[in-house]
């Protein structure tokens, strides 16, 4: 196609670029692992090469577990994040289906509030949500951030499932429809089938929409044993000013790990989730 | 297409077929309204409870003076004056804003490049889109905690690295100084950020058809001309789209800044967010900070108000 592409060009114009993207996006996590495989003494050692390991050593991460609730704040996370994906899947398609779907009086409006609802950030909501939270008598649960996540990714699932359910043809319904099935076999056992990778990109996203929120878990979650990891350690593993470098980077590594691998899994509906909305409008 | 229309034409009959077959809990059932808004009351009853009431309720407290754990009293614009003459209020709003253009030129350029890197042939393409991809998939405040360390005046690895190979005695205090501490919530924010533009520009330039380029070459286009004149304008309403959302993620922003520095030094990093968390659990005046937080909705309605009329003048 392009035909006069050489091999100097080819070095200037993809290679290099391509290597410093990788340098600025991934050393952070380089220097993490760097920093988490360290002795204390090598660590603070500053005549070492800082991005060298000459004794690797395991002992923050056993540090970390035997000294911190990790796991359990491991668990918590993945708990979490779980049933809210699983709510807000739920709610988000009862809320899309209709709206890609079905004609009826105040569609255009609910689409458009739906849109509104998604870019309404926690920010504005979290002094109000604290109140709220505390008067139903929630405060320091896990139903406080269960109930309270699903209101973040309720209206993005419900906005990127509409896209999929618009793509699958009316006729299909239609003619379940004349066959005899309700319309709510129709949808269960015809349409949403046919969406799997619709719901695939929403839930992955969803997941790791919930894996990295931080705001609500800092207000609701103060027990120790039912934080998840971003609170747990920025809360306990950060003491006063003495911060201990090697543990938090193992947490840092190892709280990134569930994420990175599922996402891995995924890799092609996550991108598929992310670009959805800008690129297919 | 006429196949379409003889569908279409057949709608009614399908409706009436349907209908005509089912007595009435079932017929009634059967609506497009009646079962459309069956489907949508549970999650609207959940979105009015949790996302329609607290935004309400946030709206009064910012016209009352609510202590925690004491009654509200009525205060009117009282929160909004004291945060006129608030100069620390006026500091974060100087802060949100050259922290959100800031780092949006900085994602959307650095994306822009990133994107027209990866939109040519070489092996192993999706892997590196999904490596390139970490940073924004990383939850928020295990990056930032790492960023901190990187940036840590005695023994991070930017000083480190620095005194290492002699570029320096002592680095610069990257959180220390008012300055410093504005780039590296910055420069940390751009990091986490630009594989998004990268990633969503390349799905965007993977839409535009390979003859328009083929064609402008023909006629004569360079690489630059070609870009300028074709690829820009095709890649125009994704760019907009993604600015638009990372404009409103970014002046929203709170976590990166509140396990970087907190705010300081001296509150030169104060966003409006976390200002507002300052003042009202901090502080522990509720309607003060929801006043801080109702403040931004205008703002931002300004800024993207402003953003919508030069993208529709071009």
């Amino acid at each position: 196609m392009v035909g006069e592409l050489t091999w100097s060009r080819r070095i200037v114009g993809l290679w290099i670029p391509l290597a410093a993207l990788f340098i600025f996006t991934l050393f952070p996590f380089a220097w993490m692992a760097a920093t988490s495989l360290k002795g204390n003494e090598e660590l603070y050692d500053p005549t070492s090469n800082p991005l060298w390991i000459r004794h690797p050593s395991l002992e923050h991460y056993i540090g970390l577990l035997k000294e911190s609730n990790f796991l359990v704040w491991i668990g918590n996370t993945m708990l979490v994040a779980t049933v809210s994906t699983v709510i807000s899947l739920l709610l988000g398609v009862m809320l899309a289906y209709p709206l890609a779907r079905m004609r009826f009086p105040g569609a255009g409006l609910l689409a458009i509030s739906v849109a509104i609802a998604y870019l309404v950030p926690q920010t504005l909501l979290f002094v109000p949500m604290a109140d709220l939270i505390n008067r139903m008598n929630l405060g320091d649960t896990l139903s406080a951030v269960m109930l309270t996540y699903p209101t973040l990714l309720v209206p993005f699932c419900a906005w990127l499932l509409m896209g999929y359910f618009k793509t699958v043809p009316r006729e299909l319904e239609e003619a379940a429809l004349i066959d005899g099935a309700s319309r709510w076999r129709a949808m269960t056992q015809v349409i949403l089938p046919l969406c799997t990778p619709g719901f695939l990109s929403a839930g992955i996203f969803a997941f790791t929409l919930a894996q990295n929120e931080f705001l609500y878990a800092l207000l609701f979650l103060n027990t120790s044993s039912i934080r998840t990891v971003p609170v747990g350690i920025t809360g306990e593993l950060i003491r006063g000013d003495a911060f201990y470098w090697g543990q938090l980077m193992a947490a840092a590594l190892l709280g990134s790990l569930p994420v990175a691998l599922i996402y891995s899994f995924f890799v092609k509906y996550y991108v598929a989730g992310l670009t959805a909305g800008s690129v297919k409008g | 297409m006429s196949v379409n229309r003889v569908l279409d034409a057949a709608r009614p009959g399908v409706r009436a077929a349907v209908a005509g077959r089912l007595r009435w809990p079932r017929a009634w059932l059967e609506r497009e309204t009646v079962f459309s808004w069956l489907m949508l009351t549970p999650p609207l009853l959940f979105l009015v409870a949790f996302l329609g009431y607290p935004f309400c309720y946030g709206v009064y407290l910012s016209f009352v003076n609510r202590p925690v754990a004491r009654p509200a009293t009525f205060v009117g614009l009282g929160n909004f004056v004291n945060l006129w003459y608030d100069p620390i209020f006026w500091q974060a709003v100087w802060n949100t804003f050259r922290f959100t253009t800031a780092a949006t030129v900085l994602k959307l350029a650095g994306g822009l490049g990133m994107a027209l890197v990866m939109h040519q042939h070489f092996r192993l393409k999706g892997l590196t889109r999904a490596l390139l991809l970490l940073p924004f998939i990383v939850p928020t405040v295990l990056s930032t905690v790492a960023w901190q360390w990187i940036l840590d005046p005695g023994m991070g690895l930017f000083n480190r690295l620095l005194t290492y190979f002699h570029l320096a005695d002592r680095g610069p205090s990257w959180l220390g100084n008012p300055t410093m501490a504005m780039v590296s919530v910055i420069l940390v924010n751009t990091w986490r950020g630009l594989p998004f533009f990268g990633i969503t520009i390349l799905a965007g330039l993977q839409t535009i058809p390979a003859e328009l380029h083929e064609s402008a070459t023909i006629d004569g286009a360079g690489t630059w001309q070609r870009f300028r004149h074709v690829t820009l304008p095709l890649l125009m309403p994704v760019i907009f789209i993604v600015t638009t959302f990372s404009i409103i993620f970014t002046f929203f922003d709170f976590q990166l800044v509140y396990v970087l520095t907190g705010g300081g030094p001296a509150n030169s990093t104060h966003l409006m967010a976390t200002y507002a968390y300052a003042v009202s659990m901090g502080g522990g005046q509720l309607g003060l900070g929801s006043a801080v937080a109702l403040a931004m909705v205008p703002v931002l309605g300004v800024v993207l108000l402003l953003m919508s009329l030069y993208v529709r003048r071009d």
